[in-house]
């Protein structure tokens, strides 16, 4: 008999899961740093954090509000100016994953952060913006996406490209001379993407325990192709669940 | 030599309608009070610079100082969108104000090429993004060497760029420490600065890892305790989440956010 838990948590769970021990992470506000946190204290613990406000190396005891709250400054091997963080450690391609989220997100990982509505000059909806984003994408080793599932965010084209995914397909990346390789899984409350093969096409390759496929296909704006060996995500562990709220817990 | 004077005086006589402002800080240190001085001495046609406009920036916006916003991610940290920057970019209130998008890459590297006393800096940034198409300020380069393609920013140079540091001796050497963000490369990539101050003391006990600016590339500095507020000052005061949140409401509504400003500028309604 498992424990109880939501979508969040087993999203958040899962997130977590792809973070290795030993890996550094270039982390995002909000979703990707509340994973990242708890792969630190679950199962990474020597897992880098690196926010873009200088802190490299965070050891935060609660969850930040903002990427420049003072525990993430207090708690750091090393706090360094804004320039350093984007030329010395991000450009030379020294991080192994950008964790990002998104507003919008299209088939080919491409993020929208910037605008809603085709005319960037009167847009529906004016989005903060790309931040760190567009060079973590291109210049991290690779990149997770943690978002919820729905079709206002899933779509089969993004308004605008603030950070680049894998384009209109594979070898786009290649072409444009990007460093890393971009997108390698998207994790929402409802399972988890990852770029075909062939085609960088996200693709369902798990669903979350309850989840039916039908559910996951409604929630994507464009025909969800799914996995020929679609697997079932490990329901999140007591000890999974016990780290993720004492960190919630700590930081309300 | 950095002269030491009031925050009202400061302001007053460094900004100037039309000009180009910067005030930076990165989450800590932001200068908060400074910028809420902009709106009661009602300085308008502003163009500001900001990595990163969180609530002093949607006030200034709301009050109607700005006429161009410079930025590269403008929203309220942790809670969501700043909605009088909302508002103008959507409707043109209470002013239409035109944007300048970058990434923070690209500004932060425009603050060292505007530090470096050079036109333009060069990075390996924004490839394949729709923000080249959008913003003029963000040209494609070939490296000389390798041929590799890169990309250009040209420098910022503000003509007046304000920071909050933890403190100054009374010569007007200025001492940070904490997340010390771009304000460094800020202050002296601008023609003139101010810096607001948390306490003047009399001697600046040396800190390792502090940032220290030098009177003679300060302009002003203004002694303004809780001048950084709701952001934070480390060692000095804690970041007011709760402010923050609370901004959303403010900000959300154009007739609360009136009345804010009516209160900050002391116009009876």
């Amino acid at each position: 008999m498992s424990a109880e838990y939501t979508a969040d948590e087993m999203m958040s769970v899962a997130a977590a899961r792809a973070l290795g021990d030993g890996m550094s992470c270039f982390v995002g506000i909000g979703l990707p740093s509340k994973a990242a946190n708890l792969a630190r204290r679950a199962h990474a613990p020597n897992l880098t954090l690196i926010y873009e406000s200088g802190c490299l190396g965070a050891k935060p005891s609660r969850l930040p509000l903002s990427i420049g709250d003072g525990e993430l400054a207090d708690t750091a091997d090393a706090v360094i100016s804004v320039p350093e963080v984007f030329n010395y450690w991000l450009q030379p391609g020294r991080i192994d994953v950008g964790f990002l989220g998104a507003a919008q997100l299209d088939k080919f990982g491409n993020i929208n952060t910037t605008v809603i509505g085709s005319d960037y000059h009167d847009p529906k909806v004016r989005l903060p913006g790309a931040g760190g984003a567009p060079e973590i994408a291109a210049s991290c080793g690779e990149v997770f996406i943690v978002l919820r599932q729905n079709p206002r965010a899933f779509v089969e084209k993004v308004d605008f490209v603030t950070s680049f995914g894998h384009g209109t397909g594979k070898g786009d990346r290649e072409k444009l001379g990007l460093p890393g390789r971009g997108p390698t899984l998207v994790v929402t409350d409802l399972g988890l993407l990852r770029p075909d093969p062939e085609t960088a096409e996200l693709t369902l390759t798990e669903l979350h325990p309850g989840v039916d496929l039908d559910r996951a296909t409604a929630a994507t704006g464009w025909k969800l192709k799914v996995a020929g060996d679609l697997k079932t995500t490990p329901a999140p562990t007591e000890q999974e669940l016990t780290v993720l709220r004492d960190l919630e817990k700590a930081s309300a | 030599m950095a002269e030491l004077l009031s925050l009202e005086e400061a302001v007053g006589r460094l900004v100037h309608d039309g000009d180009t402002v910067a005030l930076e800080g990165f989450t800590h240190l932001i200068p908060v009070a400074a910028g809420q001085e902009i709106i009661r001495q009602r300085r308008r046609d502003l163009t500001l610079v900001r990595m990163t406009p969180d609530i002093v920036y949607d006030q200034l916006i709301g009050a109607g100082c700005a006429r161009k916003l410079i930025f590269s991610w403008g929203g309220n940290p942790g809670v969501g969108s700043l909605h009088r920057f909302r508002d103008a970019v959507q409707h043109d209130w209470p002013v239409p104000l035109e944007i300048e998008e970058h990434s923070h890459a690209g500004m932060a590297n425009r603050y060292v090429a505007g530090a470096s006393g050079l036109p333009f800096a060069v990075l390996r940034g924004y490839t394949g993004t729709d923000l080249p198409a959008q913003t003029a300020t963000i040209k494609p380069i070939t490296c000389p060497f390798t041929g590799e393609k890169l990309t250009a920013v040209p420098a910022l140079n503000p003509d007046v760029t304000i920071v909050h540091a933890q403190r100054a001796d009374r010569s007007g050497n200025v001492q940070m420490w904490g997340i010390t963000g771009v304000q460094k490369e800020a202050v002296l990539a601008a023609k003139r600065s101010l810096v607001t101050v948390e306490e003047v003391v009399d001697e600046l006990e040396p800190r390792p890892g502090a940032v220290v600016l030098p009177a003679w590339v300060v302009t002003a500095v203004a002694e303004v305790p809780g001048g950084a507020k709701p952001s934070y000052a480390a060692g000095y005061y804690e970041r007011d989440n709760a402010a923050y949140q609370a901004w959303d409401e403010v900000g959300r509504d154009r007739e609360e956010f009136t009345k804010w400003l009516n209160e900050l500028t002391g116009v009876k309604a």
